[in-house]
């Protein structure tokens, strides 16, 4: 990946004459940047959840409704896509078409369990009337974990084009760089699951 | 082409580690210690064998440790010197979450605290 013999070069160099760091280290740190100003969104989520999570107007409680076997089977799905999509983007630095497409569509299909999982689990409580406009803390919960949904269904859309532009263009450096973008987003959703399924599943009382 | 040398002063992306902690092994060092975690958190909320009263505080030590090892093995983030900015996002970015997190629950636990119960209010236009 890196040339050994220009890094050491232009690491003896003074600070002020290095130059502009490369587009993949650029674009990195700004899609880096933006995933945190996600999780903050995420943040103020969690914030609100915390808050109105025992308003819950006389309706259902989260014992009530949560179903543990439901939830850890969708964390082990989110898991597992996350390292297949770390092998993906091993694959991609290697430029191993084949690879990549067997654990970038692995990633596909977890992820697509999981929406599938959630969607389930939404349509079961609106049915029994424990939707969004039944009390507060369903309003909460609806918003942060709808929100989460939204992001996977957003990073499934976003996996797809990738693989269209891998076809198309293969593995082009600009094309790397998005693929590795896309890598990092996917590892951060699972990190914002991970307080997801502590906070209003398991804390659920 | 864009040139592709690392240099510390430059840093570089989070996710690739010059050093060589992106390979296969990270990622399944990464699952081993996520799934143990994981395992734990689902265990210490349903067992009766963990003091009920300790079992929210137990929760949370085990997401934050399974975090760390996402942000550590699958992310990719260190506190290495040629990371520096990477790290400091990330320690701003942990900052700004706790601000709006326990800044919003303390305050709306003092406006509940300060607030007029609904009995109260009752009983006072009777």
């Amino acid at each position: 990946m890196s040339a050994v013999g220009e890094s050491v070069q232009i690491g003896s160099l003074p600070l002020s004459q290095q130059g502009p760091a490369p587009t993949r280290v650029v674009a990195g740190f700004g899609f880096w940047l933006f995933l945190l100003s996600d999780i903050i969104l995420f943040a103020a989520l969690f914030a609100t959840y915390a808050v109105l999570s025992d308003a819950s107007a006389g309706g259902p409680i989260g014992t009530e409704l949560f179903d543990k076997r439901h939830v850890f089977l969708e964390t082990l799905c989110l898991l597992a896509s996350s390292v297949t999509c770390g092998f993906g983007n091993l694959a991609v630095l290697r430029t191993d078409k084949r690879a990549m497409y067997r654990w970038m569509l692995a990633t596909f299909v977890l992820g697509a369990i999981f929406l599938a999982m959630e969607a389930s689990e939404f349509a079961d409580m609106v049915s029994a009337g424990a939707g969004p406009s039944r009390s507060a803390f369903l309003s909460a919960f609806f918003a942060l974990v709808g929100t989460h949904g939204l992001h996977v269904s957003l990073g499934l859309a976003w996996l797809l084009i990738m693989l269209l532009q891998v076809a198309t263009l293969g593995f082009a450096p600009m094309v790397a760089r998005r693929f590795f973008c896309f890598g990092l987003f996917w590892h951060a959703l699972d990190i914002v699951w991970i307080g997801v399924f502590t906070i209003v599943y398991l804390g659920a009382h | 082409m864009e040139s592709q040398s690392q240099s510390p002063a430059q840093g570089h992306e989070p996710g690739v580690d010059p050093g060589g902690s992106h390979n296969a092994r990270s990622y399944i060092v990464g699952l081993a210690f996520a799934l143990i975690l994981t395992g734990a958190s689902f265990w210490a909320a349903s067992t009766s064998f963990v003091y009920a009263p300790a079992v929210p505080v137990l929760l949370g030590v085990l997401a934050i440790a399974q975090m760390g090892i996402h942000v550590a093995f699958f992310l990719h983030i260190s506190s290495a010197p040629d990371q520096a900015n990477n790290f400091l996002a990330l320690i701003f970015g942990i900052f700004v979450t706790c601000l709006v997190v326990f800044g919003s629950m303390a305050i709306m636990a003092n406006l509940n605290h300060a607030m007029v119960s609904m009995d109260q209010l009752m009983q006072m236009q009777r």
